[in-house]
């Protein structure tokens, strides 16, 4: 035995038990902590449980396509990828990035940048390093599976303009959606939706947008997908069919294009109906440059282009309308029967009004009413403006639908204007001066329309006063037509005269633009910009403003073109543009339609065809909205 | 009155209870990991059970009184390697904890010191004449504890560290401290968190990110205080009947941390309920009973106080990681007897089983 065991050994029992009772007291603890949480809080904790593992991934609904009046494809959406940089795996391996530089053709710097720019995002939300993949980029992640696994692809519905510019002014745009709308609408958007912005792409925004779909899994503690929960399909936006025929628009805008371009617009419609055939303006812009995300400078300098090519200028530009508004004048005068219809005129090239002298083009003579809109004498409708006065033409020409908005189904429409000696006392304190009337009377002075609200005009001239509602929607049935009964007499002057421009020697259009066997009629109009007064002390000559608008047949019409060319010089330059589009019209209804030579402007935009996408077999979809990753 | 120890008096209710736990802890091990790339994680572990029964009766041969007899060789032992693996130990996760032994196998030395300071304050202890403890006997306690105490905390390592104390603790009170002692202590005690919470900026940054969690989960969720707020979640969302075995998505999704070891009180809780949580814990309270049991029964005073340092520190560890897994308490990194995945803590607790078989067995022997 050792020695130190040897002095008192009387086991100390009663502490012996303390210690076992605060054992029994610790557990008891411990199971009332295990009790509050498991069974108090237990739901509680299965609400958490349940969010950190399950995550609802929206599946993007593609959107509606456009189609033509014969249905084909103006405007579709095909899936493309997106390449993600994953970033929970915590090392990232220097070597990958060169290697990914190499792969992807994208700037290390670039991915550094990103990279540090998200470093306090939460490590399991991806960076998407490259939002449009190409084929080659989809193999090149496809192949590298193994060696560089932070590498992944998103499916995203991206929109396609097979035909890039063309009709872009009216199809508009599609982009990020914008915090005003989500705030405005809260259960339709998430931030990162990709909706319509302007345009057809934002007017039937909610036709073609479709539903999204959501998947939801199971994610792991660093935001792995496990598995799929479930899966609530996105149902596709449904097509749209609009009244376009892809002909007549592909003719404008050949005609638009040639000799360098026009700055201008076109509006062509079934004067019956209101629906559009064609719309055009330019210069205009690519909408697939909107589709995968626009650079923030190249956006800048789209909204600041002096030539602004985001305007719809066949229905936002406002400009004098020139001679055409001798048309609602010609009206006025017969329909008020404040002037005899057998009115002549003697023009000497110019004649004074108020102290001031008012030019014409020719020195016409002797000339009656048909003449006058026929070679468009100035001096004829001086006369007639001044004896109707301001208020009678306003009169008429707000009956003709101008001076308000045509109600075309387009977002932005412009109501031009249409003055008055009311209008003139509110806006500008001053009492009408009556030499304004002299100019008004010819389409210039304080007086501005649009081309769809000209087109409109003359349909109602020749069809006895029927206002057409213009819209681009196939199966619109909500339409709101106007009526402004104008007397058969009237009509059929006003119309022999519209002939007479086109067909008559004298006309302004000098006999070119006739058309065999098609009744073809119209009107051409020429609008300074700029007064003769400030041109002289500019020093230099501002080129006019050209329009011209067709008819065909002259009563009754069936189509109705009406172009604008800026800074064309004479209105008769620009009906060759819209006699091309009315013999293309003839052409189809009589079966020999010739398609315009495809444009030989280089640069056609680059557009991924639809069957070229590698289905990637990975499962992660669209789990990012692109929305954080704006610079 | 038997001639020599013989292996039939092992305390074979006290081991029914030791293999009842371990194959609950086998078997969460296996649900946690078996569809990770750590699976057969169990198999390691049995090997290390296996290892520590060999380990048990091994030191069970050797009478209890020889090894006290040795107290001051040992405890010069353990404090040279302590010295040694600070200077030259291996650094894994900012700490040096481990001497690299042969086949690849390290060896943390702490776990050494624990069973070294059993033996030693056993040692002291029974050295007391009377049943009343000197302040000198105290202070000397208290030194003898605190030296390795210190050189643990150096490496660093908070919770090994804290380990020892209860030692000395139940140690001093089963000596008769008296009760005024023992009430300047608790004094002093209470006086000495607010003044080490003035100092807390001296701690480790890992320390005090640990007490700041500890004191605000819900700041960090992806750092330490999202370990306990997922360990949290995990037992809570457990219910009282449990998700079912290999059911928990807390713990199969990995969101339990180092859920095979430190937080397998978390894995079971969510997977077993309260109704599992209730039998392990009364499996632990089986185990400490039977403990006190053994040191009641034991032949002498010194037999008491080594089978009391084995319960002393086996009923901390269990108390202080329940209480970790509930959020009673900050993570310290002590893992739970006998279930928690780990070869030196295994090794721990079987060769400290067989000191207290070496009691046991001894109790009749002459």
């Amino acid at each position: 035995l050792a020695p130190w065991t040897v002095s008192d050994q009387k086991i100390p029992q009663g502490r012996l038990a303390l210690v076992s009772y605060a054992a029994v007291f610790f557990v008891v603890l411990l199971l009332v902590g295990f009790w509050k949480l498991e069974v108090v809080q237990s739901d509680h904790f299965a609400d958490l449980a349940e969010k950190n593992q399950v995550r609802s991934i929206p599946i993007i609904a593609p959107r509606g396509a456009m189609l033509d009046r014969e249905g084909r494809v103006l405007v579709d959406s095909y899936p493309s990828f997106s390449i993600l940089l994953l970033r929970d795996n915590a090392k990232q391996d220097p070597k990958s990035l060169e290697l990914i530089e190499e792969g992807l053709g994208i700037d290390k710097s670039d991915l550094e940048g990103q990279l540090e720019a998200a470093r306090f995002e939460p490590k399991f939300e991806p960076i998407i390093i490259k939002p449009a993949a190409s084929e080659a980029d989809i193999a090149f992640v496809e192949s590298h599976r193994a060696d560089l696994p932070m590498l992944d692809l998103m499916m995203v519905q991206r929109r396609r303009y097979p035909h890039g510019q063309m009709l872009a002014s009216a199809i508009g745009y599609v982009g990020e959606v914008s915090q005003p709308d989500i705030d405005k609408y809260p259960d339709r958007f998430r931030p990162g939706d990709i909706v319509g912005k302007a345009g057809l792409e934002r007017e039937y925004d909610q036709q073609i947008e479709g539903t999204d779909g959501m998947r939801r899994v199971v994610v792991n503690s660093v935001g792995k997908v496990m598995r799929t929960l479930d899966d609530v399909e996105a149902i596709p936006g449904k097509p749209i069919q609009l009244t376009i025929d892809e002909d007549l628009q592909e003719v404008a805008e050949a005609d638009f294009d040639k000799d360098g371009g026009k700055a201008g617009g076109l509006i062509a419609m079934d004067a019956r109906t209101g629906e559009v055939l064609a719309m055009v303006s330019r210069p205009t812009f690519d909408p697939n440059d909107f589709a995968v995300r626009i650079p923030p400078k190249e956006w800048a300098a789209l909204n600041s282009d002096p030539q602004t090519p985001l305007l719809n200028r066949a229905i936002q530009a406002q400009l004098a309308p020139g001679s055409v508004f001798k048309v609602v004048e010609a009206v006025a005068m017969l329909e008020s029967k404040a002037i005899p219809a057998n009115f002549t005129a003697y023009c000497p090239g110019s004649a004074t009004f108020y102290g001031h002298l008012y030019h014409c083009d020719h020195a016409h003579g002797e000339i009656d009413l048909h003449r006058a809109i026929v070679a468009s004498c100035d001096v004829y409708f001086y006369n007639v403006g001044k004896m109707l006065g301001i208020d009678r033409i306003g009169q008429y020409a707000t009956g003709l639908g101008l001076g308000q908005r045509t109600g075309i189904d387009l977002p932005g429409e412009e109501p031009g204007l249409i003055p008055s000696e009311a209008w003139d006392e509110r806006v500008y304190h001053h009492k009408w001066y009556p030499g304004d009337t002299i100019s008004v009377a010819i389409g210039q002075g304080p007086i501005t329309a649009t081309p769809v609200q000209l087109a409109r005009m003359i349909a109602a001239v020749a069809n006895g006063g029927t206002l057409i509602a213009p819209h681009l929607l196939k199966d619109e049935t909500d339409l709101k037509t106007g009526s402004f009964p104008i007397s058969d007499d009237t009509v059929q002057q006003v119309t022999d005269a519209l002939w007479g421009v086109v067909n008559e020697p004298e006309g302004t259009t000098s006999g070119t633009v006739k058309l065999q066997n098609v009744d073809f009629a119209g009107k051409t109009g020429t609008a300074q910009t700029e007064s003769f007064a400030l041109q002289a002390k500019l020093g230099k000559h501002v080129k006019e403003n050209g329009w011209f608008i067709g008819i065909a047949p002259r009563r009754n019409p069936e189509i109705v073109v009406a172009a604008l060319v800026q800074g064309a010089g004479w209105g008769s330059s620009v009906a060759p543009i819209v006699r091309d589009v009315v013999k293309a019209y003839y052409d189809k209804k009589e079966g020999h339609f010739q398609p315009p030579p495809p444009p030989q402007t280089a640069g056609a935009p680059a557009v991924p065809p639809s069957a070229a996408v590698v289905a990637p077999s990975s499962d992660l979809v669209a789990s990012v909205g692109t929305g954080a990753q704006h610079p | 009155m038997k001639e020599r120890p013989r292996t039939q008096d092992f305390d074979w209710t006290l081991l029914a209870i030791v293999g009842a736990i371990s194959t609950i802890g086998l078997l969460e091990i296996y649900s946690s990991t078996h569809a990770s790339g750590m699976a057969g994680m169990q198999w390691k572990q049995s090997m290390w059970i296996g290892i520590g029964i060999i380990g048990m009766f091994l030191i069970s041969r050797i009478d209890y009184h020889t090894l006290l007899d040795q107290a001051p060789v040992l405890y010069v032992f353990g404090i040279v390697s302590l010295l040694v693996v600070l200077v030259m130990g291996l650094s894994r996760l900012g700490a040096k904890r481990w001497i690299p032994l042969f086949g690849g196998f390290d060896l943390q030395v702490s776990e050494i010191m624990k069973l070294i300071i059993i033996i030693v304050l056993a040692r002291y202890l029974s050295e007391v004449h009377t049943d009343r403890l000197t302040l000198q006997d105290l202070a000397k306690i208290a030194l003898i504890t605190l030296v390795p105490v210190g050189l643990i905390l150096k490496q660093p390592d908070l919770g090994t560290a804290m380990v020892l104390v209860p030692v000395a603790v139940v140690g001093a009170f089963l000596a008769g401290i008296e009760w005024k002692h023992a009430a300047i202590g608790l004094l002093a005690l209470a006086i000495m968190i607010p003044i080490a919470w003035g100092m807390r900026n001296h701690l480790k940054p890992y320390q005090q990110q640990r007490i700041q969690t500890f004191l605000h989960p819900e700041e960090d969720q992806r750092g330490a205080g999202y370990q306990i707020l997922q360990s949290e979640i995990a037992v809570g969302s457990g219910g009282f009947w449990g998700k079912g075995f290999g059911k928990g998505s807390q713990n199969q999704l990995g969101f339990v941390p180092v859920r095979y070891s430190d937080f397998i009180l978390a894995s079971l809780a969510e997977e077993q309920g309260f109704i599992g949580i209730c039998v392990v814990l009364l499996l632990y309270l089986g185990l400490i009973l039977r403990l006190v049991d053994n040191a009641q029964k034991a032949k002498d005073k010194a037999g008491m106080y080594v089978v009391m340092g084995v319960t002393a520190i086996v009923g901390f560890h269990v108390l202080v990681n329940s209480a970790m897994v509930i959020g009673f308490m900050p993570v310290t990194g002590i893992p739970l007897p006998l279930m928690s995945y780990g070869g030196s803590a295994i090794s721990f607790v079987f060769l400290s089983l067989g000191l207290v078989m070496n009691v046991r067995m001894r109790r009749f022997v002459n």
